[in-house]
């Protein structure tokens, strides 16, 4: 019951919060807080429950019936993966509340629904392990994502949203289509109608098939990711969309599409998934350095960013497709270590843009003198970005790159340049932005909201960088079965 | 006649007295609200009788009617669309100062002609179905006589429709001197496949261009979008929606009653004006600055989409086919209604609010209103959450299985550009705007939509009740004998 708590939690809140934008300006932030802080709660009891290390597998599942016609069900399940990019989820959902509560001044109760109900679509997707369901909640985040862009965004919102809407909504159908040529597959040789995920894994399949079908849900899932040549529209969308959206884009949304990929293309298809895997590595590769490139090329700070999320996503999809244990927990962590990472850069980006009133790093400058919060808390972000040993997203990449050097020595030697773009694109940003002569005008520090937002962020990536073993412990057990899928029937 | 096919009969009987009811009430009293109360009264009347009649269905009553759980199921659609025109009716035409009693006479005598059309078993009813829908539908689109749109779109679709059941008429002489038999079980049993018929072949397509007009399947569909923006708002959702749903449900009957889908190249045309409807209507639907315009080419593609669904499930298995059609069409009445019906609530008599600029801000003015035109523009464009989804998941189900990759391709890149256009609505009403200025909704457009949207939703979310009706109408009396049927597993027997 606590998993459908977890979702429905979310959506109550977002109801609430639009009765709450009449009565008082600022309710529906607080009503958003209150959600959120009761889904904590929820997720704080399952870390305890489970204790420092899971057990088993599956922590905890649903399964009911939903519609009997086509052997769907409503079934939820936990392990490890989803539990902490759920936590992930609930912190950066504090997070967007909290650093659009000046940023928001219109309309509030349908921006916080809105927030709320992308959230509760995401936690949906981490849970859902019925291949309709997976796919319900994959559209159901869309709209008001959608929303948050086309309402609350910046100068270009309209394109921004339409281009994100039709990316996702396309290879979402793509999805849709395996998903059912994978169930009318299995139902072929076996007579049952059923969309369960475990069921599902013992279809099968010849492997002429299987390829196609795996290349429908990776491309589903690469362009949620995203990987070159899927990756068009989100600096758009990420540069458009209001702060809070910002951080929820890149900090949760592009996690779905990291988590099917562990979650359905691997295990479902493990001999597909190892024959794809030179292309998807090397996709993966071209991917960290593309962006990289990209990236530096960039004058507007939220599109910049919003490239580096690319270019880390990359060492996500080599990782996945590496293989191994070492590269699958990188690929986790990568996910964890960027999500905290490029929220808070988005954070500092929204946070000047409210300032400054432009995104353009060419008309900042000398800000660390004006600003100085904002300027170390940019740096501290900038450092861990560029992989510093120490934080976070350095455990990811180095266990990726480990992982992948036993698989393929020159791709792996490629992405690992990237190590060296990073530094100059982040350190391009403090330059740019934070030193150089300061131009005399008054920017208001970070307060006190701000920098208590921050400092946890702060907190959480020195966490994952000097004691990761306290999350690869969660992973461990699903890591373990999918290496074990692809030695059994990947060849 | 036997009681038992009185019984069946009675969703007609019944109708017909409300219609003659309400033409003697005007002439005795008039009264818009009476006239109003007379006709809902004498539609949840007929459709108190559809469970009495699903008693003794199937039963064929004459050789004109088969009265069984398929038909009864569209005449269970059929009536609850025309009710909720009727409530629609009431709010749009309150302030016209003329007589405006007589549109709920057209009202329930062309729903009369969508429940024979549904339940017809024989070519002469199936005729005289369509003329009595398409005759009362003529003077209700031209029913705003003084405004020069509705009444050029009455002309045009008088012209039209001419033109059409002269086609009908010919196609149905061309079957008759071939096979000798009107009755559609007659056609069938004639045997042999349509191939070896050249002169009942052509009569087929020629019944076919007739359908096509009706659904406006491309190249037949050059009428729709000046129709629908002409016709007052509450009449553009019934022809979407009753119009299009009894012809539907009739085309389904009629060419598996006579097994058309033996042959080849029925079922390649059928493929083809599938593929055409669902490019040509989605991408004319890019450059209308109407919203009435542009869910008309919408309606030509989503017609598409069902056809889609037709010939795949065809191939599969006969129930699977009906149970597909029966619920997209339960889907797109529910989900038209409710995008209709957002039109004609914002509109009047007077005023015809169709441009997209009429709708820029409505998430402020009207956030209700902008609500469920939202869920519609969702539900057409097949997002989850909605009835819309459920409904595109069984032609991408169907699709699938048949193995007919062509036609699901086809359908991805329409849904594709779709999302383009229908969001292109949902951005001029989230446009920033005073809230100030709040439309009044009358209560009566408010209960119709309000139902509609929240059975949009339901069936959405919990489809299962829904699925359940449209699987209990496996139609027509030879249920067993489809060509495929024999292969339990589809795609492998092709």
């Amino acid at each position: 019951m606590i998993l459908l708590w977890l979702i429905l939690i979310p959506l109550i809140g977002g109801l609430l919060s639009l009765p709450a934008g009449h009565w008082r300006d600022r309710a529906p932030g607080w009503v958003a807080l209150a959600a959120l802080a009761v889904d904590a709660v929820l997720v704080l009891t399952q870390f305890a429950d489970t204790g420092a290390a899971p057990q088993t597998a599956w922590l905890a599942q649903i399964d009911w019936a939903w519609i009997p016609r086509f052997g769907i069900r409503f079934h939820l399940a936990l392990d490890g993966l989803s539990l902490l990019l759920i936590a992930l989820t609930v912190f950066l959902g504090f997070a967007a509340v909290l650093c659009s509560w000046t940023e928001i001044r219109e309309r509030q109760g349908f921006f916080h629904f809105n927030l709320l109900w992308t959230l509760a679509g995401v936690i949906g997707v981490f849970l859902a392990l019925d291949l309709f369901l997976f796919f319900f909640f994959w559209e159901v985040m869309l709209i008001p994502m959608y929303l948050l862009i086309g309402i609350w965004g910046h100068e270009n919102r309209a394109y921004a949203a339409m281009k994100f809407f039709i990316f996702t909504q396309v290879s979402g159908l793509l999805m849709l289509i395996a998903i059912l040529a994978l169930v009318f597959l299995h139902y072929q040789t076996t007579r049952t109608l059923s969309f369960d995920y475990f069921e599902l894994l013992e279809a099968d399949l010849y492997p002429g098939a299987a390829r196609w079908i795996m290349l429908g849900f990776f491309v589903a899932f690469t362009v949620k990711l995203p990987a070159i040549p899927f990756h068009t529209w989100l600096p758009d969308a990420h540069t458009q969309a209001p702060t809070g959206g910002s951080v929820i884009l890149a900090g949760v949304l592009l996690k779905t599409g990291a988590y099917g990929l562990l979650r359905f293309v691997v295990p479902l298809f493990p001999g597909a998934a190892q024959d794809f895997a030179p292309i998807a590595m090397a996709l993966g590769a071209v991917s960290i350095l593309y962006a990289a490139k990209l990236a530096f090329a960039q004058s507007d700070i939220k599109r910049l960013i919003a490239y580096t999320s690319v270019s880390h996503m990359g060492f996500v999809l080599l990782g996945v497709f590496a293989g191994n244990a070492a590269a699958l927990q990188g690929a986790v962590m990568t996910m964890l270590a960027h999500g905290v990472s490029a929220a808070a850069l988005f954070m500092v980006a929204g946070a000047l843009q409210e300032r400054l009133h432009t995104r353009d790093m060419d008309k900042m400058g000398g800000l660390w003198t004006l600003a100085p919060r904002i300027g170390a808390i940019t740096l501290f972000f900038s450092v861990a970005a560029l992989g510093m040993p120490g934080l976070g997203n350095f455990v990811g990449e180095f266990l990726v790159l480990l992982g992948s050097f036993r698989v393929d020595t020159a791709i792996t030697a490629f992405a690992a340049l990237g190590l060296i773009l990073a530094p100059v694109y982040a350190l391009y940003v403090i330059q740019r932005a934070f030193h150089g002569p300061a131009s005399p005008r008054e920017v208001r520090d970070f307060g006190l909201r701000e920098m208590g937002v921050m400092l946890f962020l702060v907190a959480a990536t020195a966490w994952m960088g000097l004691h990761p073993q306290s999350m690869l412990a969660y992973t461990d057990a699903t890591v373990n079965g999918l290496t074990r899928t692809l030695a059994q029937r990947g060849t | 006649m036997t009681a038992d096919a009185f019984t069946a009969l009675l969703p007609f009987l019944v109708l017909s007295a409300a219609a003659v009811a309400v033409m003697l009430a005007i002439a005795i009293r008039r009264s818009f609200r009476l006239i109003f109360w007379l006709t809902v009264g004498g539609l949840l009347a007929s459709l108190s009788t559809l469970p009495h009649a699903l008693a003794v269905a199937p039963l064929r009553v004459t050789d004109l009617l088969l009265v069984d759980a398929y038909g009864l199921f569209f005449h269970a659609l059929l009536l609850l669309a025309a009710l909720a025109v009727a409530l629609l009716c009431l709010a749009y035409f309150r302030r016209r100062e003329n007589e405006n009693e007589e549109i709920f006479v057209l009202l329930l005598t062309s729903t009369l002609g969508a429940l024979l059309l549904v339940s017809s078993a024989h070519l002469a009813m199936f005729f005289l179905g369509l003329e009595v829908l398409t005759i009362s539908l003529f003077p209700m689109i031209a029913y705003s006589v003084r405004a020069s749109r509705p009444l050029e779109a009455g002309i045009k679709y008088l012209m039209l429709s001419g033109l059409a059941s002269s086609f009908l008429m010919f196609g149905m002489a061309l079957v008759y001197g071939d096979l000798g038999g009107l009755s559609f079980e007659q056609i069938g049993a004639s045997g042999a496949a349509l191939e070896q018929k050249p002169l009942a072949l052509a009569g087929m397509f020629l019944i076919l261009a007739a359908i096509g007009f009706k659904l406006s399947l491309v190249p037949f569909h050059l009428w729709t979008p000046d129709v629908y923006q002409g016709a007052p708002a509450p009449v553009t959702a019934f022809l979407a929606t009753v119009s299009k749903a009894s012809v539907f449900a009739l085309l389904l009957r009629f060419f598996t009653t006579v097994h058309a889908e033996r042959s080849e190249t029925f079922l390649c045309v059928l493929g083809l004006l599938a593929v055409v409807s669902i490019l040509a209507g989605n991408l004319l639907a890019l450059l209308q600055d109407s919203l009435k315009r542009l869910l008309a080419y919408s309606s030509i593609g989503h017609m598409g989409y069902l056809l889609v669904g037709f010939v795949a499930a065809g191939l599969l298995r006969r129930d699977l086919q009906a149970e597909t059609i029966a619920f997209y069409l339960a889907a797109y009445t529910l989900t038209s209604l409710a995008a209709f019906g957002a039109i004609s609530a914002i509109s009047d008599d007077a005023r015809e609010s169709d441009r997209l600029s009429d709708y820029a801000g409505l998430f402020w003015r009207s956030p209700w209103l902008a609500a469920v035109l939202t869920l519609s523009l969702l539900s057409l464009a097949g997002i989850p959450l909605t009835v819309g989804f459920v409904g595109k998941f069984y032609v991408f189900a169907a699709g699938v299985q048949a193995e007919t990759w062509p036609l699901v391709a086809t359908v991805v890149v329409g849904s594709g550009i779709g999302i383009y256009y229908y969001l292109r609505v949902v951005l001029a009403m989230i446009q920033p705007a005073d809230a100030g200025h709040r439309l009044a909704l009358h209560p009566a457009a408010g209960t119709a939509l309000a139902v509609t949207a929240l059975l949009v939703l339901a069936a959405g979310l919990f489809p299962q009740l829904l699925i359940d009706a449209a699987a209990n109408t496996p139609h027509s009396p030879t249920t067993a004998d489809s060509p495929h049927q024999a292969a339990a597993s589809p795609a492998a027997s092709r």
